[in-house]
């Protein structure tokens, strides 16, 4: 999630004889001097540039609506007195939005809690357990990756029509849940297969069984998969809209629809679309950071030389 | 405690490969026995199924008054120590060596108090609230035997637990596992491929070979008695010297003493050795192989140098029938004595055993070819030796600890029953 950038090693003393020799050693000596210092700036300047839409978005929510229509967002620069925190007292007290806000809540957490949990299990039992056939039935779990939400969409509305899910939570976080699992049990077995064979067994030997092996040794060494696993599936489900469309009705619909809602033809109802969707931005922003610090390189380290 | 006994044991893979092969191990309450062998002849194996981390497909195993071939590993009461020491890289050093007792529900303070009791055996007391990852490789080492102590196991199972650990602190690792095994008294199967660590440590050792034990002895009667070519190159550093000679009947042509009860001598390419009268009494066999091959073995250690009057043998300077001449090839000096490598005009012995055993120290391509007529030869001998390469040594044979192997079987002759 993180990328490092390492500056360019030093290039090797020695000799510089060979034709191209002084001219590539004249390079990456530059490189090595200034090289490290360019590629940061040049980093910062493309985050900066791509931040710049959410930035506007910011400004935008905390401008007089007055002010909107008129000028671009920018403008706050010369005239900081126009922001205020009108929008969001009105977001606040806007009842559609709001229970739009804690449908989004409701339909994210069980999807993402139930798609680590389940799918941590059976990956423990792919990786670890030994069963006839495990192997192929993994490879059917990899196969699913591949099949698109869209094929599933109206035999789920069938099955949700006959079994009365459909319009109701429940039934979107089961959609979620089960489109989410092939990627968590690929992700979590390979990360869990990975786990020192002789861990496990010690564990055994010192009186585990499969549930405390999972509870006491996988799972908190799993945890960076896990992390990861969790800002994925929080995100998709997050902002899923396709989903959600489909499945949810006007008491059930989520964020991102009643977002959608909202912007008509000429758009002019941005004091309610800008601070709604920051709202929705900024919540997932919160468990990538809070998720983040599990991203530890080495959780491995010291326990088989 | 509890004595281990393996009675058939025998473990085959699905594919066919059979890693042990029925096999019969006793180990007494409190002793240390020592499985050895090459890499791949399945001692490890026999471990982990007296572990129950792979299952027994013949035979039975008992821990005490248990068959537990069908136990899992959780109740079988014993405490394995790993090659790699799989310590639990979350938790530190404290809650590593509890973690046994906790899955085992354990009150907190008792889990305490002998926690602090095994790092204080272990000298690991400064180092209980750190990480495994935090710890060097002899510390890491001590944890793992930290967990299996605080259990109090009816018996340790180790799978080399010092082949991670460099040089100089095998050794001392090796000397606190002997100490503390010895003071806890608890039965212990210790799986390695280092003879050394097997001589030193057992009480007991029992080498294997493809699956198949050879031979189940103290230390020092393995040492002086393998029962066939396999153990006698096995055990030892430098290897015993073998190649192969032939028997001869050294009475007169009508002298009433024959081959059945007069004296003997080995050929030896182009030299002979007498065989003493105790050697024939020890060896009443070897009467059986009078003009046939058989594969003559010599300790480093059983070779003098007859010029160093410090050495044994050195008053006895020139008897009859017990020296070797031979060009000295090499002369490598380890401070407290001195390897010297001559080579002696006799064919190699070339056997499955003994180019198994080249193998396993990764000298598979060089195996001797039997047809050349020369063998490198390794003595032993004390530091004042003025023995130098290019010199040609003559060397004392103590004759009466010469081995002697059949060519066909690799079994030590001995017994009438070997012919």
């Amino acid at each position: 999630m993180s990328a490092t950038v390492t500056a360019p090693t030093e290039p090797t003393d020695g000799p510089e004889v060979s034709d191209g020799g002084i001219k590539r050693g004249l390079a990456s000596r530059i490189v090595a001097r200034t090289g490290g210092g360019l590629v940061s700036v040049g980093l910062v300047l493309v985050a900066l540039f791509w931040l710049m839409p959410t930035f506007g978005l910011l400004v935008s929510s905390l401008r007089d609506p007055k002010e909107m229509d008129g000028s671009g967002w920018w403008k706050v620069f010369s005239s900081p007195g126009q922001l205020t925190w009108d929008n969001y007292d009105s977001l606040l007290s806007n009842d559609d939005m709001m229970r739009a806000f804690f449908n989004t809540i409701w339909i994210t957490v069980p999807s993402t809690v139930l798609v680590i949990l389940i799918g941590s299990f059976a990956a423990y039992a792919f990786a670890w357990l030994e069963f006839p056939g495990r192997d192929w039935l993994f490879l059917v779990v990899v196969g699913l990756l591949v099949v698109p939400v869209q094929v599933a969409l109206i035999p789920i509305a069938k099955l949700y029509g006959d079994t009365h899910l459909f319009g109701t939570i429940t039934g979107v976080v089961l959609f979620h849940v089960a489109f989410g699992l092939p990627f968590a049990v690929f992700l979590l077995r390979n990360y869990f297969a990975g786990i020192p064979r002789d861990l496990l067994e010690a564990a055994r030997m010192d009186g585990g069984t499969d549930l405390t092996i999972f509870f006491r040794v996988v799972l908190p060494l799993g945890l960076p998969a896990i992390a990861s696993l969790a800002i994925f599936q929080f995100l998709w489900v997050w902002n899923d809209m396709l989903v959600a469309l489909i499945y949810a009705d006007t008491d059930s619909a989520p964020l991102t629809v009643a977002l959608q809602s909202q912007s008509r033809a000429f758009g002019s109802n941005i004091e309610v679309l800008a601070p709604g969707a920051f709202l929705s931005l900024i919540v997932p922003l919160m468990v990538f950071f809070a998720f983040q610090r599990y991203f530890v390189q080495g959780v491995m380290a010291g326990a088989v030389k | 405690m509890a004595d281990v006994v393996l009675d058939g044991v025998g473990k085959v893979y699905p594919d066919g490969t059979r890693a042990v092969d029925t096999l019969d191990l006793s180990v007494t309450d409190g002793e240390f026995l020592v499985l050895v062998g090459p890499s791949g002849c399945g001692k490890t194996t026999a471990l982990r199924m007296v572990a129950g981390l792979e299952d027994i497909s013949e035979g039975t195993v008992r821990i005490g008054d248990r068959v537990v071939n069908r136990v899992p590993s959780r109740d079988r009461d014993v405490a394995m120590v790993f090659q790699s020491y799989a310590l639990y890289p979350h938790l530190n050093v404290r809650d590593n060596i509890g973690f046994g007792l906790r899955l085992r529900k354990m009150p907190k303070a008792e889990i305490d108090q002998r926690v602090l009791e095994a790092a204080r055996t272990l000298g690991l007391e400064e180092h209980l609230h750190r990480k495994p990852r935090q710890l060097s490789g002899g510390q890491r080492q001590r944890v793992a035997m930290g967990r299996a102590i605080v259990r109090r196991p009816q018996a340790f199972l180790m799978d080399e637990p010092l082949s991670n650990l460099d040089a100089k602190l095998r050794v001392q690792m090796r000397a606190q596992i002997a100490r503390l095994t010895r003071d806890l008294g608890v039965t212990t199967l210790y799986v390695t491929h280092d003879q050394v660590e097997a001589m030193t440590l057992g009480d007991r050792v029992a080498v294997m070979r493809k699956g198949v034990l050879q031979q189940v002895a103290p230390p020092q009667e393995l040492y002086d008695r393998p029962v066939n070519l396999f153990v006698a190159g096995f055990i030892g550093s430098p290897a015993m010297n073998l190649f192969s000679g032939s028997l001869e009947s050294r009475a007169e042509p009508n002298d009433p003493k024959d081959a059945a009860d007069g004296p003997l001598s080995v050929r030896i390419g182009s030299q002979r050795l007498h065989l003493p009268p105790e050697l024939l009494a020890a060896r009443p066999a070897l009467r059986y192989y009078v003009d046939r091959e058989v594969i003559v073995g010599i300790r480093p250690e059983d070779l003098y140098d007859l010029a160093d009057e410090e050495a044994p043998f050195a008053r006895d300077r020139d008897p009859e029938g017990a020296v070797l001449t031979a060009e000295t090839d090499l002369v490598e000096s380890m401070g407290s004595e001195v390897h010297v490598h001559v080579r002696l005009d006799a064919p190699p012995a070339v056997t499955a055993d003994v180019q198994e055993l080249a193998a396993d120290v990764g000298n598979e391509d060089q195996v001797p070819d039997p047809r050349t007529a020369s063998t490198e030869v390794v003595a032993r001998f004390g530091p004042r030796t003025r023995v130098r390469e290019g010199d040609t040594a003559r060397l004392r044979v103590a004759t009466d600890r010469m081995h002697f192997f059949d060519p066909e079987t690799g079994l030590s002759v001995r017994m009438r029953e070997n012919s």
